[in-house]
């Protein structure tokens, strides 16, 4: 079956553990993890994690299950990317002599819209954002000028074009669930 | 992280140990039978234990892995949370197996694992080990305590977890400072998690998409897993039944679901099942899944299983759809409801003429496997399906079934009867040697629980070899005086194993053959009643002495050396192209 490159987004109880379990449904399978995201979500209490990976549509389908069944787990959904806005941000420390020598340089930083965050006598640091190729080409261009001392990737960070998050809606109907349920029930503890 | 959970603030607070709270807890949620295993970082609760006897009946295993399995047999007879409670490091890392095992059969259990201290974590102190990262994968919820404070949230969100949704095991993994700590304890219970949906509720529509395929249905067809047990819906399965006249066939798990000799129960599915329904499997235009999960060893080859059906597979657990095959209407829920909902909308029907044309599957099966299975060999050897046919018949039919793993498991399974649900108790996924003899010991305590007396005999089917990974649990029979039936099914063979060396790899018997201990010496040592029986003349005494002995009774059936278990579908076969021979 045809391979493509699926972000996975994960909406969780913000628990130590979690994460190993959501990686676990990877690793089970052997099935690699391009990028990694985590962060506090807009939910007070619930971490998303933004992860791409490359295998088959039935692989991760299956992944996104296992995922989903994690008893701290909200939800887990999957995504093409024609269905997503992604960026990423990336750092890359350059060496100042070069740099300063090389006006190319300062060419390609203009063509890919990326600034320079940082500069001392040793080094000067680039920061850039944009999608995963945009990254990478830079990348490749700089290196020519064996200029590149340090270079970091964040890792994709997406919205859906979708009208996507459901996250909300559902932790306020499971709230409602459990506001009946406690009515008649015990007092909750605060 | 939010603690959902309710207090109940009307009974007064009592101050006491992390310890104990662990034991009130577990007395608060029902619990009366622990297995299990002392050692130094769970000390302080079995302090706290002694002071708890009356209540909690603490059964003392021979071994950790004897305790887990203990609390799956229990489970499984009862329907309640089975509970095993150990120490840290080794103690904990033998249970890993039982979890695992849990996990795969759906099993409500909880394991109490003792930790070090707080301080001690991540300093490789004695006999620690990282319990919640082993058991992240094969458990369904794994926590570690580290405050007093937490332990009334802790057990009740254990308690519910393991018991709601699709049951399965869960860790406790218990610092020894929480342990110590104390606390205000009042009774607590969660019966809500925000993240976890235990009861989805079956989607209407679904069900009126079910209900039209299986009205249009000419050849309808249901596969019953243990998820009619497990959600107690077998008057449900059988208002279905009786409505719309559909022929079942039920996993290894899903046995005693409905009654052996209920007209429509074609019989067991899968490798080692039976003719007729693994034929109806390829047969139907209508293939209707209860509570089963598709495993490999149900369905063979998955290129070649039910192309030409419609499926219809009801599950509580969401991940089970399309897991395996591809599937047309999933109904998500409990099985009790949706099953009842869909015998609503579904049209009453006879579908005496497809039965008919089943039939003579078994009639086949029965005349070139059965008939010989059930009689002793040419030169009078007993077999293994003979001596389970006629402990069952023995019993009435009415006997807890718990077998061991391989041909002692597939045969018992297969002719033994079954009359009422919860009647089998084996290692279907895992297919754990060594389960049957303290799952054996669980199964006691789990009948006592809900029947409350020993009337229906817990009949042990094992073999050597498995009987013999766990032969200290002997020990806990003897103190017990556990009333356990063990027939121990002696063929001097891993059977299993060497049945498939005969059948895939030219007879080369690698390490198969196995020397035994003198079994009845052994028993003696133990105070066991016991008998070894060699000829069919002897058979039906032996049985009948075993059943109507008032005790433990271990009965030694020498059988063939070198029987097969048959039908069988060969690994990646179609299920429907069964082996009748090897």
């Amino acid at each position: 079956m045809k391979e493509a490159l699926y972000t996975i987004i994960v909406h969780s109880e913000n628990i130590a553990g979690v994460l190993n379990k959501v990686t676990a449904a990877f690793t089970r399978r052997q099935v690699n993890i391009e990028t990694l995201n985590v962060s506090a979500s807009s939910i007070k209490g619930v971490h998303k994690y933004t992860i791409t990976s490359r295998t088959d549509a039935i692989n991760i389908e299956r992944i996104v299950q296992q995922i989903s069944k994690n008893i701290d787990v909200i939800q887990a959904h999957f995504f093409l990317d024609s269905e997503l806005m992604h960026r990423e941000i990336a750092m890359y420390k350059l060496s100042t002599d070069i740099l300063k020598s090389q006006p190319a340089i300062s060419q390609i930083i203009r063509k890919y819209s990326a600034h320079i965050i940082e500069v001392n006598e040793v080094f000067s640091i680039l920061e850039m954002s944009g999608v995963d190729e945009e990254i990478t080409a830079l990348y490749e261009e700089l290196r020519n000028f064996n200029t590149i001392l340090q270079f970091v990737r964040s890792g994709r960070v997406v919205v859906t074009t979708s009208s996507f998050e459901h996250v909300d809606d559902f932790l306020e109907s499971r709230n409602k669930e459990h506001k009946l349920s406690r009515e008649s029930c015990w007092t909750k503890d605060a | 992280m939010i603690k959902e959970q309710k207090i109940n603030k009307e009974v007064q607070a009592v101050k006491m140990t992390g310890g104990e709270a662990l034991l009130s807890a577990l007395e608060d949620h029902g619990v009366n039978t622990l297995f299990g295993y002392p050692g130094g970082a769970i000390m302080p609760v079995y302090d706290r234990l002694y002071d708890h006897k009356e209540k909690l009946n603490h059964i003392l295993m021979r071994h950790e892995q004897g305790a887990i399995h203990a609390a799956q047999g229990f489970a499984r007879v009862s329907g309640q949370i089975g509970v095993c409670m150990v120490t840290s490091g080794p103690g904990a890392t033998n249970t890993i197996t039982g979890i695992a095992d849990a996990m795969i059969d759906s099993t409500p259990v909880l394991v109490i694992a003792g930790q070090v201290g707080t301080k001690m974590l991540g300093s490789d102190a004695f006999q620690e080990v990282d319990l919640v990262g082993i058991t992240q994968p094969i458990s369904k919820w794994s926590y570690q305590i580290r405050s007093a404070a937490d332990v009334p949230w802790a057990v009740a969100r254990a308690c519910y977890i393991a018991t709601s949704g699709r049951p399965g095991p869960v860790v406790l993994d218990f610092t020894k400072d929480a342990q110590i700590g104390t606390l205000d304890y009042q009774p607590t219970i969660v019966d809500f998690i925000r993240s976890y949906v235990s009861n989805p509720q079956p989607q209407e529509g679904s069900l009126e998409q079910a209900a039209t395929l299986i009205n249009e249905a000419t050849k309808p067809f249901m596969l019953v897993g243990q998820g009619v047990l497990l959600g107690e819906a077998t008057a449900e399965l059988e208002e279905l039944v009786k409505k719309t006249d559909i022929p079942v066939g039920e996993t290894l798990l899903g046995l005693s679901a409905m009654p052996s000799a209920h007209p429509n129960n074609l019989g067991m599915l899968g490798m080692h099942g039976n003719l007729a329904p693994n034929k109806a499997t390829n047969l139907c235009d209508v293939l209707i899944a209860v509570g089963m999960r598709f495993d490999d060893r149900v369905t063979g080859n998955l290129e070649t299983y039910a192309p030409q059906a419609k499926v219809i597979h009801l599950d509580i657990d969401p991940a089970e759809f399309n897991k395996n095959v591809r599937v047309d209407v999933p109904i998500l829920g409990d099985c009790k409801q949706s099953l009842k909902k869909l015998t609503a909308l579904c049209a009453p029907r006879n579908h005496q003429s497809w039965i008919d044309s089943l039939l003579p599957y078994a009639e086949e099966e029965h005349r070139v496997v059965c008939s010989k299975e059930l009689c002793s060999t040419p030169d009078g050897a007993l077999r293994m399906g003979q001596v389970a046919r006629l402990v069952s018949q023995a019993a009435h039919d009415e006997a807890i079934l718990v077998t061991d793993v391989g041909q002692n498991q597939m045969l018992s399974s297969r002719y033994f009867r079954y009359t009422h649900p919860r009647s089998l108790v084996t290692s279907g996924g895992l297919g754990t040697m060594g389960f049957g003899l303290p799952a054996a010991i669980g199964a006691i305590y789990g009948n006592r629980q809900v029947n409350h007396d020993d009337k229906k005999p817990v009949v042990l089917m094992t073999g050597d070899g498995g009987i013999q990974m766990v032969i200290q649990e002997l020990g806990t029979i003897m103190e017990q005086q556990c009333p356990v039936k063990m027939v121990i099914l002696n063929n001097s063979y891993l059977g299993n194993v060497r049945q498939w060396q005969e059948m895939f790899f030219k007879k080369r018997y690698s390490f198969t053959p196995m020397e035994n201990p003198d079994y009845l010496k052994l028993s003696d040592a133990y105070g066991i009643k016991s008998k070894r029986v060699v000829s069919e003349e002897q058979i039906n005494e032996a049985i009948a002495e075993m059943l109507s002995y008032d005790g433990a009774y271990l009965l030694e059936v020498c059988v063939e050396k070198e029987g097969n278990v048959m039908p069988m579908v060969p690994i990646g076969g179609t299920i429907s192209d069964m082996l009748l021979e090897p």
